[in-house]
């Protein structure tokens, strides 16, 4: 690569216009977007779902997905137009010089074959080098990527490596052809805070290193600042702003780019503190559980209070969701008790009694499982009315109407819709009413906004906040994402490894001296800073974030 | 054998000839430039088979009825498939323009293979709804005073009688009316025989999703022990049973058999249907309606059936001629449908003889060919719809 010719821009991309087929019509997806990027530049496209990042981030490979069309303008790699170029021509382009890194590594990965053999494919087949040398060279790049164990790690099956792993395994192929470019599509989308801020360093040095220009797809604002140099806001198929970084971020332009940057700062007044001698309306008692022999839960305790929001954060697999699996019933815990209101409840969901059962309702995480498809809005929230209440007829649509209104839809437009003509936001909002409907005192939110835009979740936590003014609701909030306990929760419990680290009042926990592991979590947390990931690394050193320092604890 | 080698070499290069023609002609157009050679060559090997497929069919219509004979039925398969594919592009037109909102969008996507399976469909269920008022005779009636063995086609030249035309069996029955009839027994006793497996196999499944634990390993062990032994000869068996026991009890036989299929396929509806179910119960909303405390009635019919009508849907459709196949089986054993009712595998039976007559005089042994041909076109008819439902269900777009 030489480096003179580094003013003609690498990818070029013009007026592209990008059509889906939806029934029997073509709609645009992509509406006239310019791109340009140079050799070893990294640009980042933010966006909602829905936007077209991912679209125009696989147009930049000269790419469509099934069911979608380029219909207009061109696509320019290193002076080739890949929308004109043979199928020879781009056969020999794709994986040698673009690579592309998926969101999810463990479904990219093919299952039955190690992890070495997937990566020597792409330089074999190239005839870039042979079996040996590529296989040595990714052993090199393991170790680039701080993979644990780099000599042995290749010769396990995707299934044997860890969710962070794999997704450095995965830009370690992208790299094995050390490509001119590479797209990233939202590769720490599904991983915790402290195995992200791990797989974000790894690469971003290695794309450093190599002078790799890269496309980097992501809908957290908070990542982008940390990876690229530029930033281009898309929205509904059309650009809304580019510019550099530190631009972007200090003095954004357009009022969507504004109100992105704003989401962050919406925070609930602190509630006054909780009487003592105050009876919880639930109270997790000493409870230890198990999924068959394996223990899961030790000794968990933890107090929630009438109108108040305890979150209770910590990594995946660190016992959040089986504590709520506990309270509702679905896994009878080993030992220990679950109070409701100073009673206790039986261990089994099935023993509980009808009234016990109205009062602890559950939102879910995935708003897309947890309506049937088959059902309308209104067929799905009048189940609970009609289960619970008992009301039929008219006056079932009467208290429908209210609970679609409470949610801010408009009953006449959605009570006929099926779920999968709402949106992921207005999904959530039906989930929300669904459990409304039961006049509950109590709801487990079980990470209801991860899987949401920061636009629209900030909605669904206002919503929530003011739901729970009007009605005087209790919330467990289950979450990984500590922004979101920072707008929204009163009391804060972490959780690692099934046992409770820590537990106490917002402010307290957000402020120092915390637990070592709280510390990890809190510190691992992205910021809009973009020197922030540079300062941490400098300020902690490459060894002491992340997995590793978990591990270490 | 050389022959064969060297006509096959002969495709590759006109193959290569043809793209190399392509790529020159339209200026290297993204089309020809990336074709594969693959590809160029099932143009080519496509072109020779049409080829040969026209000469045969002009055979087939020469005057030198030696010649004419020998490609008599691919003649009128060339016929049938023609007139067939105009029928379907007929129907699908009339579908387009008449109907609801709902019927005509379903018409616009819908392939030809699927328009052509719903047309057949729709007329084996009118032939089977009215067979009483459409045969001109009746179904085990011997007619008086005219032969058996009257040949097909009506030609009295070579021995037909234009009122019988599809001619007359051994003992002297109308054919037509009996394939007729034959549409109401065997097509129907077909239908009532899937309703019960689904009925059966579907609620065992669902429930044994819902549920688990050990009534899910009982259910599905018996079920491993029903499939382990060969179905035909298992029915065959107790068919065997069954026809002692019929008499003495005074049960026709033919509920027997109703019965004995239906259990028998339900073992396959029941693996599908637990499998299916078993995705849908890891679902959250079914986890959310456990929660609320609904009962095992609201769960598998509310929550987990309407769900589950896409796969279960095109499996009643392949079920369907699996089970209109094996009863058909079992009449060409004869214990299936007992005389002297109509059925068209009791048909092929009985008049398999002629089918030796082929090569010299198709028309003889046109008559158990009439009878496999309706099972065959309903066979096919329904895989193409089930194709389809299954295309659309599983959202594959292209």
């Amino acid at each position: 690569m030489t480096q003179a010719a580094d003013t003609t821009p690498l990818v070029k991309i013009r007026d592209i216009r990008i059509d889906g087929r939806s029934d029997e019509t073509w709609l645009p997806i992509i509406k006239g977007v310019n791109l340009t990027l140079q050799r070893g530049q990294v640009l980042g496209l933010i966006g909602e779902s829905g936007a077209g990042k991912s679209t125009l981030g696989l147009a930049a490979m000269g790419y469509t997905r099934d069911g979608v069309r380029i219909s207009g303008g061109s696509v320019e790699f290193d002076g080739i137009d890949l929308l004109t170029a043979s199928a020879a021509v781009k056969r020999d382009l794709l994986g040698k010089r673009i690579a592309y890194v998926a969101q999810s590594a463990a479904a990219s990965f093919n299952p039955a074959h190690r992890l070495i053999d997937q990566h020597v494919e792409a330089p074999v087949q190239h005839g870039i080098a042979g079996r040996k040398d590529s296989a040595e060279d990714g052993i090199a790049l393991y170790r680039k990527l701080r993979l644990p164990n780099p000599e042995e790690i290749g010769f396990r099956y995707p299934h044997q490596v860890s969710g962070g792993q794999l997704q450095r395994a995965m830009t370690a192929m992208a790299m094995s052809c050390r490509p001119d470019l590479i797209i990233f599509d939202e590769p720490t989308t599904a991983l915790d805070v402290t195995t992200q801020i791990e797989v974000l360093s790894a690469i971003r040095d290695i794309v450093a290193q190599y002078n790799t220009a890269a496309i980097y797809i992501t809908h957290d604002l908070a990542v982008v600042a940390q990876m690229a140099d530029r930033i281009k806001v898309l929205l509904r198929g059309e650009e809304i702003e580019t510019a550099d970084t530190r631009t972007m971020l200090t003095a954004p332009v357009q009022d969507y780019t504004k109100s992105l940057w704003a989401v962050r700062s919406f925070e609930r007044p602190a509630k006054p503190a909780v009487q003592t001698g105050a009876v919880p309306l639930v109270s997790v008692r000493n409870v230890d559980a198990a999924y068959g022999k394996e223990k899961v839960l030790h000794d968990v305790s933890f107090d929630i209070h009438a109108g108040r929001t305890v979150a209770v954060v910590g990594e995946s697999g660190s016992g959040k969701s089986t504590t709520a699996r506990c309270i509702t019933g679905l896994l009878p815990p080993m030992a220990g008790q679950i109070l409701f209101d100073g009673a206790p409840l039986p261990p089994d969901y099935r023993k509980r009694s009808k009234d016990q059962l109205r009062q602890i309702q559950m939102i879910y995480q995935m708003a897309d499982t947890a309506l049937n498809p088959r059902m309308s809005v209104g067929q799905i929230i009048a189940r609970p009315v009609q289960f619970y209440l008992g009301l039929t007829g008219k006056a079932k649509r009467q208290r429908v109407d209210a609970l679609l209104n409470q949610i801010e839809l408009d009953p006449a437009e959605y009570y006929n819709r099926l779920p999968s003509e709402l949106s992921g936001g207005q999904k959530q909002r039906i989930g929300i009413a669904r459990a409304l409907a039961a006049e509950p005192r109590f709801i487990i939110c079980d990470e209801v906004t991860s899987a949401l835009d920061q636009l629209v979740a900030e909605g669904i936590l206002r919503l929530l906040a003011r739901l729970q003014d009007e009605l005087s609701l209790s919330y467990m909030f289950i979450t990984h994402d500590l922004a979101t306990v920072r707008a929204i929760a009163d009391e804060v419990v972490v959780m690692k490894d099934g046992y409770v680290v820590e537990q106490g009042p917002k402010a307290e926990m957000f402020s120092p001296p915390h637990h070592a592991y709280t510390d990890l979590l809190l510190s691992s947390v992205p910021e809009m800073d973009p020197d922030w990931l540079t300062n941490l690394l400098v300020e902690r050193g490459v060894d002491n974030i992340g997995d590793a320092a978990v591990n270490e604890l | 054998m050389i022959w064969f080698a060297a006509a096959l070499l002969g495709f590759a290069a006109i193959a290569w000839g043809f793209r190399f023609a392509g790529q020159v002609a339209t200026g290297r157009a993204p089309y020809f430039r990336d074709m594969t050679f693959g590809v160029a060559y099932g143009y080519i090997f496509a072109v020779a088979a049409l080829v040969w497929l026209v000469w045969a069919y002009l055979q087939g219509r020469s005057p030198d009825p030696a010649v004419a004979n020998k490609f008599f039925f691919l003649r009128i398969a060339v016929e049938g498939f023609i007139v067939f594919a105009i029928g379907a592009w007929l129907f699908r037109l009339f579908g387009r323009n008449v109907g609801t909102k709902g019927t005509k969008r379903l018409f616009r996507s819908m392939p030809l293979t699927a328009s052509f399976g719903i047309m057949m469909i729709l007329i084996y269920v009118f032939v089977a709804v009215f067979a009483s008022f459409l045969a001109p005779y009746g179904q085990a009636e011997i007619i008086r005073g005219v032969p058996a063995n009257i040949m097909p086609g009506g030609d009295i030249a070579l021995g037909g009688n234009p009122d019988f035309p599809l001619g007359t069996d051994q003992i002297g029955r109308d054919i037509l009316s009996r394939l007729i009839y034959g549409a109401q027994n065997t097509v129907g006793i077909a239908f009532a025989t899937t309703v019960i497996a689904f009925a059966l196999g579907g609620s065992m499944g669902f429930l044994a999703a819902t549920l688990g634990g050990w009534l899910d390993q009982l259910l599905s062990r018996i079920v491993d022990v029903l499939m382990a032994i060969p179905s035909l000869i298992f029915a065959l068996l107790l068919m065997t049973i069954a026809s002692v026991w019929a008499p003495r009890l005074g049960i026709p036989q033919t509920y027997f058999m109703i019965l004995i299929i239906a259990v028998i396929d339900s073992t396959r509806v029941y693996r599908l249907s637990r499998a299916v179910g078993q995705s849908i119960v890891v679902m959250d909303y079914i986890e959310a309606a456990k929660l609320r405390g609904e009962g095992m009635g609201y769960l598998m019919f509310k929550e987990i059936l309407p769900n589950a009508t896409a796969p279960l849907l095109a499996e009643f459709g392949l079920r369907f001629c699996f089970v209109f196949l094996t009863i058909a089986s079992l009449s060409f054993l004869g214990v299936g449908i007992q005389p002297p009712l109509a059925d068209w595998g009791t048909m092929v039976r009985d008049l398999g003889g002629f089918v030796n007559f082929a090569q010299f005089a198709p028309m003889v042994a046109t008559p158990p060919l009439l009878a496999a041909g309706a099972i065959a076109l309903l066979a096919v008819a329904v895989n193409f719809v089930v194709d389809w439902m299954l295309h659309r269900s599983s959202g594959l777009k292209d």
